[in-house]
């Protein structure tokens, strides 16, 4: 998954406020735990990928996902055993010894799954719509050569997949018996090692070696757009509303030793609010190309 | 005052028991453009080097001599240093453009120098326009073409204006198409700005036109510094492998070489010598069947992408064993793609590919079918035999180590070594890319010598016409000429040889000896 310049409000955000607003919606994803209210937030993070035209990588991230948000409800619904209501006796299991089943358990275990899900799509929302090299330049004024090498390092991987590639390929043209994957991986690693080579020596010549540091001097000011104060704006309503329905307890939910998780006014209000807080700066469509 | 001075610059990489370059001495002056010309090894990129202070600052090695870049002196300044001065553009567009998205590698050099952001800003839309990417500054770099790369590698060396730009084989890489309109971007910019250009290049015909000098090294020692037309007689004299197919034209007919078509047209034009018949009528898109004994054979084969183009389009072909057939067209008109459902990597989604044999393909990069530390561990000793490497020294060297026309060698000996199948048909992938006139010939020579059936995707006439027995032009996946070099070659500009561009398709001659032949009046035996 690549960043994509797209005609949206998101992309038209300056990165800083696009990082804030991933970074708001992860931040509500830790802290709220009802079902009601991961659920606005799942919605939320669609719903944002979709107005950004970016709902195709989500699912796509999604997919990737999934099985692991699985992985995480099962391996709770065999470790963690509290919980009163038991749906299954598995018996005595090596390693995890005698093992019952709790529907507390497991739907604690979903709810890990799906913030699991939700945070990985929070980190896919931001690498499809927030641009790496405007991020890269805020973290340059404090380590240029990090982020540098930040750049460099997602720069390089589809280089390298599409070498890998053609390796595989090459390596289908010669006939008789394929050589040893060790043989194969020595071979990858000159490969690798010459594009690095031809690398270092482009960024040389590209004065990298004497970089200095930006002086302050007629520094560009952006001015704040409409789409960089709305989603600003959002990123700081999310982050408020998930501290305030935790203080306040709106949405209470506990799975230990039984289920409780009551669906009140105010759960269904708060979940209602974090979605329009969340989708409503898409509703401004103006100046979103460049 | 010079932008470049080298006084008797000899350097030695690390290791190596020869200098690469020896005993260099030149000056180029403010606004000169300089073709850089020699055969493969003969120390032009070496020479680049030696210019914008990779070596030995990055190589490390044993420097000589003494090199000024704008003043500075390169033992005292790195290539960081120099590179306010600089610009450089390697080769591979791949590995020297380094940021995400176009305007973030513009911008990076500047950065480096610690230039304000608003001086940054400017510099970007300046170098955006100059080379017309201004379309593409908000483009992730992942998703541009190999051109357009090198355009904006090319913008990046720019943007700081410096007063000198190395380029070492720019456009071998790419091509033609987006070779040329680089080579042509190189010229405007010479003409607008002040900046001196040292192009290191082997197809010289592209770029001698418009040169001031043109300097030849030999042996990592420079044997000839002089004007493109007294270049081109030098070359004509002591080093064929370097004179263009127009100066051997004009050589050939006893005129004095000049660069360009353009020019070697005038030059023949004034000494009556311009043949005015104009290139002979041929017959296009004639299917040709080889009969029951096809060694390779295309029926109906679409390739269409999911979600994606056709790059297929019901193509139907046959390669006779023992043919030499050559496959051109503009980049994605279905050359690669068709020489992968030859060797079996990808599945025509409608028709099929029939062969009586074994296909092997030689892809673009030969370097990736090396994977052991012998020469002799990679192939049989009559497979290595067959392609000139059964020399018992070079058998004992390593495969990473051998020169670029020898891993070829070596590749093409991997995918024809198959003792269980009899190889019908060898495919090539654009394999004389950066390759030099001799190589090439050497190349041509050997596909000459294979028994079986050859199927070369290729952008270069000139290798065609040395090669070739049957041209196959493909055009958005289907075939749109089929005929000899003669018929298919001659007609046009684009897939035509500087000869035949040169006399205007007259006689049907492609080579400069069949054009000599032509126009000194032995015209009706020329072309096969």
């Amino acid at each position: 998954m690549i960043y994509r310049r797209r005609a949206s409000p998101l992309h038209a955000a300056r990165a800083g406020v696009g990082c804030a607003y991933c970074a708001a919606l992860a931040l509500a994803v830790l802290l709220l735990s009802a079902p009601i209210l991961l659920g606005a937030l799942v919605i939320s993070i669609a719903g944002a990928a979709v107005f950004a035209g970016v709902g195709r990588e989500i699912r796509r991230a999604a997919l990737f996902a999934l099985p692991l948000g699985l992985l995480v409800m099962a391996v709770n619904m065999l470790v963690a055993q509290g919980g009163l209501t038991v749906i299954a006796r598995l018996g005595d299991l090596p390693v995890f010894g005698q093992t019952d089943v709790t529907l507390e358990a497991t739907v604690y275990g979903a709810v890990l799954g799906v913030r699991a899900v939700a945070l990985i799509l929070c980190g896919a929302l931001y690498t499809a719509a927030v641009d790496p090299d405007e991020v890269l330049a805020l973290f340059r004024r404090f380590s240029f050569h990090s982020a540098l090498t930040a750049t460099l390092a997602t720069r390089m991987v589809p280089v390298l997949a599409r070498d890998a590639r053609r390796l595989a390929d090459a390596q289908r043209c010669r006939p008789g018996p394929p050589p040893s994957r060790a043989r194969l991986m020595r071979a990858t690693t000159s490969g690798v090692l010459d594009r690095a080579l031809d690398v270092a020596a482009a960024l040389e010549v590209r004065g990298y070696g004497a970089a200095r540091r930006q002086g302050r001097r007629g520094r560009v000011r952006k001015p704040w757009s409409r789409h960089d104060l709305a989603f600003a704006a959002s990123a700081a309503g999310l982050v408020a509303l998930a501290i305030g329905v935790r203080l306040a307890g709106l949405a209470p939910f506990t799975s230990d030793p039984s289920l409780h998780a009551p669906v009140r006014a105010g759960g269904v209000a708060a979940a209602v609010a974090i979605v329009l807080c969340a989708l409503l700066p898409f509703a401004d469509r103006r100046g979103i190309e460049r | 005052m010079s932008v470049l001075a080298l006084d008797q610059v000899t350097y030695t990489y690390p290791g190596a028991v020869a200098p690469a370059i020896a005993d260099v001495t030149l000056e180029i002056g403010p606004g000169e453009l300089v073709v850089l010309a020699g055969a493969s090894g003969s120390g032009k990129s070496t020479l680049l080097r030696a210019a914008n202070g990779l070596a030995p600052h990055f190589y490390g090695g044993v420097f000589q001599g003494r090199a000024t870049v704008a003043g500075m002196d390169t033992r005292d300044h790195g290539p960081g240093a120099l590179a306010a001065a600089v610009g450089t553009l390697f080769q591979d567009p791949e590995t020297q453009v380094v940021m995400g998205t176009v305007r973030a590698e513009l911008a990076l050099p500047l950065e480096n120098q610690g230039e304000t952001p608003a001086a940054v800003a400017r510099a970007v839309e300046e170098a955006a326009l100059a080379l017309g990417i201004a379309h593409l500054l908000d483009r992730p770099t992942a998703e541009l073409s190999g051109g357009e790369l090198q355009r904006v590698a090319l913008g990046a060396a720019l943007a700081g204006r410096p007063k000198l730009i190395l380029l070492d084989e720019p456009t071998s890489q790419l091509d033609p198409v987006a070779g040329d309109e680089l080579i042509a971007l190189l010229r405007r910019l010479n003409e607008d700005f002040d900046a001196a250009i040292v192009i290191a290049e082997h197809r010289l015909e592209r770029c001698l036109a418009f040169a001031d000098r043109a300097i030849a090294m030999r042996g990592g020692r420079v044997v000839c510094d002089a004007a493109p037309a007294e270049f081109l007689a030098w070359a004509c004299e002591s080093a064929p492998e370097l004179a263009t197919p127009g100066a051997k034209l004009l050589a050939g007919l006893g005129l004095e070489p000049v660069a360009g078509v353009k020019a070697a047209r005038a030059a023949l034009r004034s000494r009556g010598m311009l043949p005015d018949t104009g290139a002979p009528e041929v017959e296009h898109n004639r299917r040709r069947r080889s009969g029951p004994k096809a060694a390779l054979r295309f029926e109906r084969v679409w390739h269409e992408i999911d979600r994606g183009p056709v790059v297929l389009r019901g193509v139907s072909l046959e390669i006779a064993t023992g043919e030499r057939v050559a496959l051109m067209g503009r980049n994605g008109a279905g050359k690669s793609t068709l020489l992968r459902h030859a060797a079996g990597l990808m599945r025509p989604t409608r028709g099929r590919v029939q062969s009586s044999g074994r296909v092997a393909l030689l892809l673009q990069n030969p370097a990736d079918y090396l994977v052991h530390e012998h020469v002799r561990l990679e192939a049989s000793a009559s497979a290595l035999a067959t392609v000139g490497l059964g020399d018992p020294a070079v058998r004992e060297r390593h495969p990473r180590d051998l020169s670029g026309g020898e891993k070829q060698r070596l590749a093409l000996a991997i995918v024809l070594d198959d003792p269980d199948r009899q190889t019908a048909v060898v495919c090539l992938d654009e394999p004389t890319r950066g390759m030099d006139r001799r190589r090439k010939d050497d190349l041509a020579a050997l596909l000459c010598e294979l028994e079986a059936g050859v199927l070369v995707a290729t952008h270069d006439p000139e290798f065609v016409a040395a090669f070739a027995q049957r041209v196959v032009l493909l055009a958005d996946g289907t075939p749109i000429a089929d005929g000899s070099p003669r018929e298919v070659l001659v007609g046009g500009t684009y897939f035509a040889t500087e000869t035949a561009r040169i006399l205007g398709g007259a006689g049907g001659a492609l080579r400069p000896d069949e054009g000599v032949a032509f126009v000194s009046g032995a015209g009706a035996e020329v072309g096969a």
